[in-house]
């Protein structure tokens, strides 16, 4: 392993201590197709860096590898210097590593707090318990309630969360997140489909959680990336063409030519 | 053990499989472009046998009782799909299983309030009813044979239209991704309809075709029915081929299973025992063979959906 | 009367019928076990042998309902094989017996286990796949085991096994008592209906009902689905064994037929028709089943043509089951809430 984390320390440009996540040499292909192309991303603890790039780059696909959902073709991911490669996703989630989704992911016949608390309990263990109402757990539900006071939701907690607001939703899948503990945390767009007034709340959030998480942010809303972010790194068809603070990436020339006029940055 | 008893046999399997094949090949398709469970796929399959058996009777020759039959069997499923079933293509899986149920009982039922609970036997007709010799000491019965043509008459002409014609291609389009077809402003109703009453008569077809060589009864239908959806999964889906490879394979499995399972049981104990335990246990034969497809192939041979 | 309000206008999933926490119907059960428990004595009135062998097989089924409902109305695991598990009860009670031990303290032990073996064998590789094709492959172990059956020709073979008398409880012929046996039974549903009501209200409860609902969410919080699947696979073929186990006794018979894909049909049949997810909905649908057939039957023997249309027809127009009916007149008379 000890190859691999000096690999990892290479890729990491601005600090000698090991990274929290580390990507190395990654490369996956749909057929011909190639979604991701040789990256190498090395996340250092505490930092927000947000990944951006036009529609079709290949980010969610890169998420999905990263957390597991899908498993690349080859190359390493590390978490604090240790190899979770070909690791199935709840293992990685056991070891620290948490995501969000896109497309919302809750289970709406549960209320708010149970799908809360039932991440503290995958986190806690013993879910061979057959005995006891797990719905009175104040061992689940007390940490689950701090984690919904955290995320503006407490008042919501006993709502099936089916019924609740997009945006609040989005506010659940973070807070769900949160619950198992992780160390780096994957948002794949959690602004995503949320109105103005919902993306505020949500971005005030994301700021309150910076800094106590690991954060890899993918997100389309610029004004979001640029005002969150500590570092950024393009990806463009699977490459990832550029990276370093908000500032360098906004002013450097591959960036603009790969993706001035589709959003403007 | 011969090699004629073998080729017979062999024969026997491609007919059986020919025969799963009429009735998966319809139950494939409702599966893969309507996702619906119809467990009454199978009596359509036992009303085709009593249909042609009464018209057979009145009419007093086999081949007007088939023609007969055939649109009847269409007109019924039809009727059945009106009434029922395109109520139930927007449920779950569960409420599909629990009235295709009912309907079965309720079919099971009447054709003994129609046509008695005796079996009917339908005779062979003349001009088939001889055998013919296939090679020295070989021979074969001219009506198996003919099923066997027609068989694969029908598979051909199926792969033609589901690969060549407009509604064969929607067919296709829709097992693979059904929101997408009715996206592109296709009727999907009509669709439905046109592909579960082709597949009616699909099975009462079978059902004709079998008259003349099993006996017609209630309940004809329900352990065919099963042995319908092992091929269904075998196959994949909502593959016609995947459906027509399987189909042959699990008749021939099971026809060859249940001839030479006593044989090779016998090396290991005593004939009588051997043929009873092999009698019994050759019927399990295609189920193991599901299992095992299922374990190292999860959506079938052929899977049809990503 | 207008309809029952839509909880939400932005096409909000709807919820499940049931959610340990919110149980409101919670007099149902109890007013069922209570009545169960009054029968006896209103069967002395009439014919007493008839009405508790009717209703002790209606008890029976209705525990194996309750097993499937386990897995089929809480974790979405639709086994079409389900039936296997009455046989292997059975068939343990009648090849013991067969050799000489009558007993229930040997019987049970031996079918539990049988079943649970079956289970977690069958249940390790039926989990790999999904949907439909979870349904056929339960299907495929249920033939296997029903042709296995037959193949039992020390056992009966096709025709099955006659028992000398129903089971010895510790050494004492109790059983042969229909009261007792239907108070036995009684408990014993009246047990597995708290022990599965239980299982579905406590941590591993709450896994099995999430991987129902969102697998993939459940596998980001860092659960494996499987594990749990697994066991609760096995601790539902485990009860439906002990349902088999009382339907050999009942019956004094053991048969492949116990074992046939129509057979469970019928159980799924029953779950559903009861109401999915609510276990005493399993108990209802199990006694409509049975009741109906038995009343049915007594008026014609055509009575299939009534009872297959009566399916269709609670399919079509009774969302939920009986249950779900239930659930609407209280709403419409109480004024809704």
């Amino acid at each position: 392993m000890t190859g691999l984390e000096a690999a990892a320390k290479a890729e990491a440009p601005a600090t000698s201590a090991t990274p929290a996540l580390a990507l190395v040499d990654l490369n996956k292909a749909y057929g011909a197709l190639k979604v991701t192309d040789h990256v190498s991303l090395a996340f250092d603890v505490g930092e927000l860096h947000a990944i951006i790039g036009p529609n079709g780059a290949g980010k969610t696909t890169l998420i999905h590898q990263i957390s597991g959902l899908a498993q690349a073709d080859a190359g390493h991911i590390l978490l604090d210097g240790q190899a979770i490669t070909g690791l199935p996703m709840a293992a990685r989630v056991r070891k620290g590593l948490a995501r969000s989704f896109q497309i919302t992911s809750i289970i709406p016949g549960f209320s708010g707090l149970e799908n809360v608390a039932l991440a503290v309990q995958a986190r806690l263990g013993s879910s061979f318990r057959l005995f006891g109402a797990v719905a009175r757990e104040e061992r689940l539900n007390a940490p689950a309630r701090a984690i919904l006071e955290t995320v503006g939701l407490l008042g919501r907690a006993d709502l099936p969360a089916g019924l609740l607001s997009h945006g609040e939703k989005r506010q659940l899948e973070l807070a769900i997140a949160m619950a198992t503990e992780p160390r780096v945390l994957l948002l794949d767009e959690p602004l995503a489909g949320t109105g103005p007034e919902e993306s505020a709340a949500v971005i005030a959030l994301l700021r309150k959680l910076k800094g106590r998480y690991t954060i890899v942010l993918i997100e389309h809303d610029m004004d979001a990336v640029f005002a969150l972010a500590d570092r950024v790194s393009v990806l463009v068809y699977g490459r990832i063409i550029a990276s370093g603070t908000p500032d360098a990436v906004r002013h450097d020339p591959a960036v603009r030519e790969a993706y001035l006029g589709e959003e403007g940055l | 053990m011969t090699l004629s008893l073998f080729l017979v046999q062999t024969l026997n399997g491609l007919q059986f499989g020919i025969l799963l094949f009429f009735i998966a090949a319809g139950l494939t398709l409702v599966f893969g472009v309507m996702d619906f469970i119809n467990l009454a796929h199978g009596v359509q399959y036992m009303i085709g046998a009593y249909l042609a058996a009464m018209f057979t009777a009145l009419t007093g020759n086999f081949f007007f009782g088939l023609m007969l039959a055939l649109p009847s069997a269409l007109l019924f499923g039809l009727l059945l799909e009106f009434l029922i079933f395109r109520h139930l293509y927007a449920r779950d899986h569960l409420d599909q299983v629990l009235a295709t149920f009912g309907i079965i009982i309720f079919l099971n039922q009447a054709v003994k309030v129609v046509w008695g609970a005796a079996p009917l036997s339908v005779p062979v007709p003349e001009i088939l009813s001889g055998t013919v010799v296939l090679m020295d000491g070989l021979l074969y019965p001219a009506y198996r044979l003919a099923l066997i043509g027609s068989g694969l008459a029908i598979a051909l002409i199926l792969y033609i239209l589901v690969s060549y014609t407009r509604i064969g291609m929607l067919v296709r389009a829709g097992a693979t991704n059904a929101p997408m077809v009715s996206a592109l402003g296709v009727d999907i109703s009509r669709l439905f309809m046109v592909v579960f009453g082709f597949g009616a008569m699909l099975a009462g077809f079978a059902g004709a075709m079998v008259a003349p060589i099993l006996s017609v009864e209630p309940g004809m239908g329900d352990n065919l029915l099963i042995l319908t959806f092992v091929v269904i999964v075998i196959g994949g889906i909502g593959s016609i081929r995947g459906a027509f490879i399987a189909a042959l394979l699990v008749g021939l499995v099971d026809t060859l299973g249940r001839i030479f399972g006593p044989f090779l049981l016998r090396l290991i104990m005593d004939p009588s025992a051997a043929s009873q335990t092999g009698r019994a246990l050759a019927p399990m034969l295609i189920y193991i063979l599901m299992a095992a497809v299922l374990f190292f192939r999860p959506a079938g041979l052929f899977p049809v959906r990503k | 009367m207008k309809p029952l309000p839509e909880p939400s206008a932005t096409a909000a999933p709807p919820l499940p019928a049931s959610r340990p926490g919110f149980v409101r119907r919670e007099w149902l059960p109890i007013i069922l076990f209570v009545l169960l428990a009054l029968l006896p004595f209103a069967a002395m009135l009439g014919p007493e042998k008839y009405t508790l062998s009717l209703v002790t097989r209606v008890m029976i089924f209705a525990l194996a309902a309750i097993s499937l409902d386990l897995i089929l109305g809480y974790g979405a695991l639709v086994s079409f094989g389900h039936a296997a598990f009455l046989g292997i009860g059975g068939y343990a009670v009648g090849i013991l017996a067969a050799h000489g031990f009558q007993d229930a303290a040997l019987q049970v032990p031996v079918a539990l286990l049988a079943s649970g073996l079956f289970a977690l064998l069958t249940g390790a590789i039926s989990l790999r796949t999904k949907g439909v094709y979870f349904i056929m492959i339960t299907l495929a172990f249920g033939q296997m085991a029903f042709f296995f059956a037959i193949s039992l020709s020390a056992y009966g073979g096709d025709d099955g096994l006659t028992l000398a008398s129903r089971s010895k409880l510790f050494g004492l012929s109790w059983l042969e008592n229909d009261r007792f046996f239907y108070g036995l039974v009684l408990a014993l549903l009246i047990g597995c209906y708290a022990l599965t009501r239980a299982i579905v209200a406590s941590r591993f409860g709450r896994v099995i009902r999430g991987a129902k609902e969102n697998p993939v969410r459940m596998e980001a919080v860092g659960f494996s689905p499987f594990r749990y699947q697994l066991a609760a696979y096995v601790i539902s073929g485990m009860i439906c064994g002990l349902a088999g186990v009382l339907l050999a006794n009942q019956a004094e018979f053991v048969a492949p037929a116990y074992m046939a894909w129509q057979r469970s049909g019928e159980l799924i049949v029953m779950v559903i028709l009861g109401g999915l997810a609510s276990l005493h909905g399993a108990i209802i649908g199990a006694a409509a089943f049975l009741l109906l057939e038995e009343i049915l039957s007594g008026y014609t023997e055509h009575w299939k043509l009534i009872f297959g249309p009566f399916l269709v027809l609670v399919v079509l127009f009774a969302r939920g089951g009986l249950l779900g009916i239930l659930a609407r007149v209280r709403g419409k008379s109480g004024g809704g809430r």
